[in-house]
Parts: structure tokens; sequence; C-alpha cells
């Protein structure tokens, strides 16, 4: 395969890109999708059966990826804190247990977050912040700079930035694509850049393929499935595209993207899926906190859970793991 | 990325074994029991991913399938004709719910004999066998409105040999629209895989299906000539090779006794530079290692326009490379055993003549079991027409590509061959897809996706991959004796 | 002083990628007026070589034939019977010459002939119709089932009724798509060579239809075994039945063998049927 061994700078030129034309041209050579072919290839690595050793090591390694989120209206200091000493030491009684891949908040409980990390001795977490009119987008550009600038001035290493679906749709391509540079460049080296496509709403699989690499070429470090509040969110064909279109991305230009599904991911056994996808369609390259993160609260729990009954030989308690 | 450096190798998943219990020895089932062979003949079945005697099983002859022929004549003529198409169909639906209630006991059982992946026989073969029952259950008191006139009438008793490569579906395809159209049996299995077949027996006495309905004479291919040769025969279903399906019908066509003849093939999968690429490899995939590319049906030449050739090669070849080959019982095997010893010479012949012949061969570096019969997924590049491998059924997991410019030389290069089973088409322009799938000589079409099975949809070949259809109500047309049309007025016979 | 005129005899020819060749064997065989011994004509006696020209022709005409629309197919099918319609004396006179019918037996022999063209011509853009399924599948998928041509079908006349029993051994294969390769009645040829006229005038493709006179016993094993031949209507040789089904069996060749001539089915048997599968999504 061809490969251009890029810079990321110089992703839009070397991709042909300069206009609403081209880069519409462009999308529309990605090869289609046929929806049967791939939700059936994703149905047939969900029966693939991770066992012992195997389970283990995914089980660790999905806890390692977890971008620990809490989204709501009633969010409280309080609640990000506890969330963060949870991030730290999903299980304080077994100190083998890994931290998370980050804490995942709204904008302004960015400082709490880094400031309760920092203070517990964490300072290795990253803490995620969705802006950009998160979850609708629906802002002006202005807005949407200042509040990226806001959260990566608050402490915040990530940005979790939602595209603007409607300009998608109605073929506006370029003006999603500006807006993710014009992120991208406020993020500068202080923050990397994910992209949530919020592909239920992009509804084919041929939008997500063509969301993804509009997403890559403008400039993010990770494309991300949902903001969690539609549904359908990270189902696994959703997921299954976007790890082909981050393998061909890297094939065609030597960049690794990151992949994070969010939403509706509850249980160890969707995301040891998840883990099945990563390794069989991007490749193991991908199995790293670095390249793949999920976006979940639940989750965390039911992983702590299969680990105990791993470890135990029974069947665990939710008793034992803290709610937060 | 070697997979001994992925941190993510997957430990073994062996389905449980515990499931089934072989018996040391089998009988033949005749008449509603299970009696032992008048020929006193007895033959090892083993399993081909071990090479382990999983059983003894009779061997039929002359003798055995008189008795089997008589119990079906007797069943046909006191039983099952006097009974209405309402009740044969209950004893239909009785029999896929019997099926249904040991799915897992079959599909161990079938992994055991064959070798095939348990991946497959759980979601595949069981389950499209249990549907074929089904399906048919309910034709058996509607075929008057099967479009073959108003009054069908059954043959009478008929005659089937299955092949291995897909044991308990081939027994499901033959005997659910023999029994369903009114018709008894006499049922060979392949020599290599009798094991589900008996099992069937055993579900076929807990359904009370009445004695000599169906009968089950184990054999190898002496089994196989005696019933095709016997007299007492309405009617023949085979499926297996074209070699001995043409010898069958040599050996039939003087006496105009009806035979459906269910072939080989060597089907074509094209590709065009428009296909959703990732979902063509993944049909490309299917197509050619599904069943260790033991199906007749199997897409084993890849036509590829050339504009995408090395770029779709690539991207086979990294698919490829997931392939996770080895025990059929672990429930993460892609690619299982090879049938026989035999089967595995005649692939590892072919391969080498595509050698010889000048055609590049390429294989996944995956490790394969000490013991049992295995090959590696091969994908042959630089392959012509003329080239052994690009004609011959190789009948395993070998990729013959060829490439083509345009949609003309396509049609051209997929239909020049003997054989039209099936073929393949892949194109996100639906107009090419529907020129082609017209043009292409099969009688099955898979556009934009490939080895697709229903017990509703007709299967079978064009030219010398068979005639008859099997499935769907296309299907029940061969067992079913048409009621013809009166006569044209000045009706027939000789002038003086 | 009048001088009674002498009429102009007629060359019984072969029918061969819609031209008249003579035998290439120049080989021609005596017909005789009913069971006398009069001469009645001398039709070419074709060759193997002759019936290969045929079967060429043949292949060669399918994609013609086969990619013409079923209305299309059907007009020209019409077509034979409107054609026919102007030559019936010819036809009556013929079948008189050939056989014993009465004038009235032979008229009503012509009108059947000409009424079973029409009503196969209709059957063209209907067969597929009636035969042809959608299948409910257990999934995401369109799937449906239509005859199709087997390609080039070889058709033994009837022997005893020199026109009708041309025809309805021919035209079923004909609706279905297929080229023919139409062995004569070898007695009484010469309705054949006529309604060989007929339809070299009534738009139908060169090398659809190609007639061949001549003996049974040499043209039929190379016709039932001829490799590029993909199907045979034998209902009109039962005789040979045994022998024609063992030669076809080297390329499995589909067999039609009916003792009625009106069914569809007769046109069926010459047809395959195809299922095509496609996944239905967004």
């Amino acid at each position: 395969m061809s490969q251009l061994r890029t810079s990321k700078s110089d992703l839009a030129r070397d991709f042909g890109i300069s206009d609403d034309r081209s880069l519409s041209l462009f999308l529309k050579t990605l090869p289609g999708v046929d929806q049967v072919g791939a939700e059936a290839r994703a149905v047939e690595l969900g029966t693939r059966s991770i066992k012992k050793e195997s389970k283990a090591w995914a089980i660790d390694m999905a806890i390692s990826m977890v971008d620990l989120t809490t989204l709501e209206g009633a969010d409280t200091e309080g609640k990000v804190r506890s969330l963060c000493n949870k991030a730290h030491r999903p299980d304080p009684t077994d100190p083998s247990v890994p931290h998370v891949g980050a804490v995942c908040v709204y904008n302004d409980m960015v400082k709490i977050a880094r400031s309760h990390l920092d203070s517990i001795g964490a300072n290795e977490i990253p803490v995620a912040a969705v802006a950009t009119a998160f979850p609708s987008g629906r802002a002006s550009r202005e807005v949407k700079l200042r509040d990226t600038r806001d959260a990566i001035e608050a402490g915040a290493s990530e940005i979790d930035m939602v595209i603007d679906r409607g300009a998608f749709l109605s073929g506006h391509y370029k003006s999603v694509f500006d807006e993710i540079v014009a992120i991208k460049k406020e993020c500068g080296e202080k923050a990397h850049l994910k992209v949530i496509l919020e592909t239920g709403e992009l509804v084919t699989y041929d939008n997500v393929r063509r969301a993804s690499y509009l997403a890559m070429i403008a400039g993010a470090d990770f494309i991300k499935t949902s903001t969690g509040k539609v549904t359908p969110a990270a189902t696994p064909p959703v997921v299954l595209i976007m790890l082909q279109a981050v393998r061909d991305f890297f094939d065609r230009t030597g960049i690794r993207i990151g992949v994070k599904p969010a939403g509706g991911i509850r249980t160890s056994k969707d995301a040891i899926k998840q883990l099945v996808l990563v390794n069989e369609i991007a490749g193991p390259e991908w199995l790293s906190p670095a390249y793949f993160r999920i976006g979940a609260s639940a989750l965390l729990n039911d992983l702590l859970m299969q680990r105990f009954k791993m470890r135990d030989g029974y069947y665990a308690s939710s008793n034992y793991v803290s709610i937060e | 990325m070697k997979e001994s450096s992925n941190p993510f190798t997957y430990a073994p998943a062996p389905e449980s074994r515990e499931l089934v219990s072989i018996e040391s020895s089998y009988d033949l089932f005749i008449d509603g029991k299970f009696i032992a062979p008048k020929s006193k003949k007895r033959f090892p079945s083993i399993n081909p991913a071990t090479e382990e005697v999983l059983s003894k099983i009779s061997l039929g002859g002359k003798e055995d399938l008189d008795l089997a022929v008589k119990s079906a004549r007797r069943a046909y003529e006191k039983v099952w004709s006097k009974l209405p198409g309402k009740e044969r169909g209950k004893y239909l639906y009785r029999i896929a719910r019997l099926m249904q209630e040991r799915a897992r006991e079959f599909a161990v059982l079938e992994t055991l004999d064959n070798g095939k992946p348990i991946r497959e026989t759980r979601d595949t073969d069981i389950p499209l066998a249990i549907q074929h029952f089904f399906y048919h259950a309910g034709w058996a008191d509607k075929l008057e409105y099967a479009g073959h006139g108003s009054n069908p009438r059954a043959h009478g008793v008929v005659g089937q040999i299955i092949p291995w490569n897909f044991p308990l579906l081939m027994l499901a395809w033959k005997v659910a629209p023999a029994l369903a159209t009114g018709n008894t049996v006499v049922l060979k299995p392949a020599e290599t895989t009798s094991l589900t077949a008996l099992l069937f027996a055993q579900v076929c006495l807990d359904a009370g299906l009445p004695a000599g309905v169906i009968n089950i004479v184990t054999g190898d291919g002496t089994t196989g000539a005696s019933l095709i040769a016997h007299k007492g025969i309405d009617k023949f279903a085979f499926t297996g090779s074209t070699e001995v399906g043409k010898a069958i019908n040599r050996a039939l066509a003087a006496t105009g006794r009806p035979v459906t003849l269910e072939l080989g093939g060597k089907g074509a999968n094209i590709v065009f530079e428009d296909a959703a690429i990732d979902q063509a490899v993944e049909g490309i995939v299917q197509g050619i290692f599904f069943n260790q590319g033991h199906v007749c049906c199997a897409g084993s030449r890849l036509l590829l326009q050339e504009n995408i050739h090395d770029h779709f090669i690539e991207k086979l070849e990294r698919r490829i490379e997931k392939i996770r080959v080895g025990d059929p019982m672990d429930k993460n095997t892609d690619l299982g055993a090879i049938n026989s010893k035999e089967q595995l010479q005649k692939i590892v012949e072919l391969t080498q003549s595509g050698e010889v012949e000048g055609a590049k061969a390429w294989q996944p570096d995956c490790a394969l079991p000490s013991r049992g019969f295995w090959f590696r997924p091969t994908i042959f590049t630089n392959v012509t027409g003329a080239h052994r491998i690009a004609r011959e059924e190789i009948f395993g997991p070998v990729l013959s590509v060829l490439t083509f410019r345009t949609p003309q030389e396509a049609i051209e290069k997929a239909n020049n061959t003997p054989y039209g089973l099936a073929a393949g088409v892949w194109s996100e322009k639906g107009s090419r897809i529907l020129w082609a799938s017209r043009e292409l000589k099969a009688g099955v079409i898979w556009a934009n996706t490939y080895n697709k099975f229903d017990a509703a949809s007709p299967f079978g070949g064009y030219k010398e991959s068979g005639w008859g259809r099997e499935g769907g109500r296309h299907g029940l047309l061969p067992y079913l004796t048409q009621s013809q049309t009166p006569r044209v007025r000045s009706g027939k016979g000789a002038r003086k | 002083m009048s001088q009674e005129r002498i009429d102009v005899k007629k060359t019984y020819k072969l029918f061969i990628n819609g031209a008249f060749p003579r035998s290439e064997s120049g080989r021609s065989y005596p017909i005789f007026r009913k069971a006398s011994k009069v001469l009645l004509a001398q039709p070419a006696q074709a060759s193997r070589k002759d019936l290969r020209d045929a079967v060429r022709a043949a292949r060669e005409a399918r994609s013609k034939w086969q990619s013409a629309t079923s209305y299309n197919r059907s007009q020209i099918l019409y077509r034979i019977a409107e054609m026919m319609e102007g030559r019936r004396s010819q036809f009556v006179e013929e079948i008189m010459a050939q056989t014993s019918a009465t004038k009235s037996v032979a008229e009503k022999e012509v009108s059947e002939s000409i009424d079973l063209w029409v009503w196969y011509a209709g059957w063209c853009d209907k067969i597929g119709q009636i035969s042809g399924a959608n299948n409910p599948i257990n999934g995401p998928f369109y799937n449906f089932t239509s005859p199709e041509p087997v390609g080039v079908v070889g058709v033994f006349a009837e022997p005893d009724f020199p026109l009708l029993g041309l025809v309805r051994a021919m035209a079923p294969a004909l609706v279905g798509g297929n080229t023919v390769v139409v062995l004569a009645s070898e007695k009484r040829p010469l309705s054949a060579i006529t309604l060989s006229e007929v339809i070299a005038t009534s738009d139908v493709p060169a090398g659809v239809i190609n007639i061949l006179t001549g003996l049974r016993s040499e043209l039929t094993p190379w016709l039932a075994s001829h490799m590029e031949v993909d199907g045979l209507d034998i209902s009109g040789e039962k005789s040979r039945s045994a022998e024609i089904r063992t030669l076809a069996t080297e390329n499995l060749k589909r067999i039609a063998d009916f003792n009625t001539s009106i069914s569809p089915n007769r046109i069926l048997a010459l047809m395959d049927q195809k299922t095509i599968w496609h996944p239905i999504g967004l």
C-alpha cells in the first residue's frame, strides 16, 4: 500500500483537500459499506470465546482503557472527587488493578477533577473534557473555541468534541472539517483531540466511514462513536467500521489514530467483544489505552466483579464494589 | 505483528465432548430398528482432526439394501402414502423440534466426525438442517399449491446418497422434501461421516415416525453402487462429485428413472472496482474458507478487476492471517481439519500442480496440529484460465485469483467452465449487479454476499453441476410426479 | 398452339444459420408419396458436419435470442403463425402428399400448428411469472428465482405429423429462450423445410432455429453426444430414448420427454432455475 508518511499538519494537502468540493469528492471515493456484510462480520467476531488467562488479560486491559465518565446535570464536586478516587484505585483492596484511561467530565468539573487527581497522586491520569457545546454541538464557533480553551486552561489534557452533524448531513463537509481544524489548533500541544461522530445520528455506515476520514484528516487524535446521549451508540458494527478506517488510514499515512467507543458498553462481555474487534480488525498495535478507550461508567464495576470471580472462583456481589 | 508477540492470544475454548456419547459400533437403521449388517462387515470412522477411531460403522451390502428397500416400499404402500399430508407434516415438525432440543449434541458429534469447526456446526449446519425440516413440514399438506398441478403425487421409494461435507445438512436437504412430498427413503450417508445420520435415526424413533419411512444404510462406494443398481427404487437423488454423478446418470439413463444431481463447481467470485471492499474481502474469505473449502458452491475462483488487484490481495492476505486454524472443537477455530487423508492428498496434488504451472502460492504463517489432516489457507495469484487450479474443483481451502479488465471479460471468464453451480458478484452499482447476475451461468448467484443458504431458497446447478433444485418451492418438484395437462386435441400416435 | 406449362420443382435444402445450404456431403435421399413408390422429393441428407455447423450457428445465436426481450420473442413467434397462415395451401398439400391425411385432416393439422405457435408465443412473457418465486429468507436478503434457457437444444420432431409434430417439439424450447437444432421427421421432412422458409421471413434471428433433414440413425448419436448441446427434447423420438439419454450423460444434457404438447412444464423442462441473493441494507 502506498504510504504518504506524512506529518499531521500536512494531511489536508496530502489528501488534496482545499475546499468543500475537493473534500466532498474525496469522501465519495471511499469504498461503500454493505450493512448486512459488516454486521454479519461483527456478529461473527462476537462469538469469540475469551477464557482463562486471555480473559484476565482482557479485563485488565479494558479497565486501563476506560474513560470513566460522569456527564450529568446533577454532577457535583463530591461526585467528581469520588469518581477520581475510583479511577485511580478501581479496587482499593487490590493494588494490582490498573488505573483507568482517563476521567471524563463536563467543562466546569475539569478543575476539580484535575486537582483532586493530583492530590491523590494520580498525576498520570488525564482529565478529558467534553467541549464544543456537548452534546448537541449547536453553538457558534466562537463559543465552541472558548469552551475548548476554558477546558484546557482548567487542566484538561483531552478534549472530546462533537462534530456538527447538521452540517455533515446537509453536505457542508468543509464546515465540519474547518471546525475540527480550529479546535485542534486550540488544543495545540496541550490536549489530545477526540472527535465524536455521534454515529447514531449519521445513521449509515457509509456516513460513519466518511466522517471518520473527515475527522482524521482534519487532525483528530481519536475518533469517538457517540456522546452517550443518543442511541444507538457504540454498536459493534460501528466500531468495526471505525477500526477499519483507522487501520486503512495508518496504511496510507503512517499515522495511528485511536478509537473510542462510548455509550452502551456496560458489561465485561461487551468490553471484551470490543477488544476482539480491535485485535482482529485494526490489529494488536491498537490494544493500548494510547489507541483505544472505552467511554463508560457502569462498565468499570462489572469488570471488577468479573475480576473477583476469576480470582475467587465464585460469582461476586455488587455489595463489594463501590458505587460512584 | 506475529501472533507470538500479540499479548491477546485466545486461550483454548474447547466445546465439551461430554455432550455426546458415541457407541463403539453402529448398526444399520432399517424398518424402524437398528440391525446388524447381513454383510457382517464394519469399517472404522475416524476423527480427521486427531485420527482417533470414533466408532465402527456397518457396511451395508446388497442384502441389507434389499431389506431397506423392501421396508421402504412396505412403509410407502401400507402407511405413508395413506397418511394425510397434515399428519406427515406433524411428524416432520416433531423431528425439527427434537433436533432443536439436541442441537448442541448434533453440533459436537458433527464436528468430531467431520472435522469442521464447532462454530460452523453450531451456527450454520445444525440450525439450517432444522430449518429445513421445519420449512418442509409446512409443505406436506399444501402440495397442491406448490405449482405442480392440482394432484401432485409422490414417486414412492427414493434412494438418496449424500456427501461428507455437510453430513446432517445434506441429509436434511434430501430427507425433508422427500418425506414432505410423501415418499419413503433409503439413505446412504458418506463413508467418512455417518454418525449424525445415525443420531438422526434415533430422533426419528423418538418422533414415532412409522417404521420403514426412513432407512439409513451406511457404507462405502460399493453400498452406493448397489443402491443405484437397485431395481426397487423409483427415484434417486445424489449430491457429490461430478464424476460420480455422471456415472450414476449413465447407469440410470437407460431406465428413464428420475434422478436429481447436485454436483461439483468452480464458482467465480467477481469483484468490481466499486465493490464495498471490506465486505468483499470478507465474502471472498467466506466463499473459499467456509468449511475448509469443502463446499460444492465454493467461490474458488476470485476474479478481480485488474486495477484493484494489488490493493485487494494485500487486504485479503491480511484478513487471512487472522484465520484461526486448528482444533475444530475450539469455539474460536475458523478453519478445521480436512475431512480425510484422501481429500488432503487431492488438495496437495492440485496445489503442487499450481506451482508447477507457474502460479504463485501464498499461505499465512500459522501453526498446524501434528496429528490429523490439515491444510493452510492458500491463495494462488498469477493464475491463468488454463491452469488446472483454475479449472478443476480442488474442494479445499485454496483460492485461485484471476483478473479481468471489463465487465464482459469478467463474465466470459466466469462462465468459462463446464460447471455452473454458484457465482458471486461484488459491486455497489445496482444495474451492474443485475446485469452480471443475469449473464452468469450458474444456478445460484450471490450478489454482495456469498455462501448463504436457506430452506426457502432453491439451490442447484447449471450445466455439469447437476440438475434439479433443493430448497424452496422448486425443491419439491423432483420429489413429485407431475400430473400432466390433457393432450393436444389431435392426440399422439402413429398415422397409418 | 397451347402447351401445358412445366411447373418449377422445389429443391428441398437444409436450414442452417438463416441460410439454405445443401448438405456439405452432397447427399440427398428419396421421399416417396404417401406409402407408395412414387418419388416425391429428394431432400438433403445432412451429415454430422452439417449438424456440427447447425450447432455452431445455434450457439452463436444464443445471445441474440436470449437478450431479446420476452415481448420481442413473443412477437417474433407470433409472426411465424402469421406467416404460416399465408402458406396454408402449401402446408396442406405437403401433408397430404407425405401422409395418408385427407384434406380436412391436413387442414386441421395446419390450423392446430398455427394455433400452437400462437399459444406458445403468448408464454414468452409469462413463463417467468408462473414459475419464478420471491423466496422469504430467514435474514436480511432479497432472494428471487427465475427460469433461464439452458442454451442450445436438440429437438427431435415427431415422425408422424410432419408439421404439428415439428411445431410442438420446437416451440417450447424457443419460448424459453433456447436456440434449436431440429431433426425433421425422417420420412416426412418436407413440411419442416417449408416451415423453415416461413421462419426465414419471420424476423427470427439467423441461427436461432436450424432444421436438418436426414437419417435419424446417422444424426442422433452426434446430436445426443454433442458437448455444445445443452438440452434435448426427445418427446418425438421415444424409441431411442435409452440410447439418447445415455449418450447425453457426458455433459448432463437436460432431457425433455413428454406425452403432451400443451404444457408450460414443457417449456420449463428446458430451462434452469436461477436464484439470486442480495442483502437488504442502508
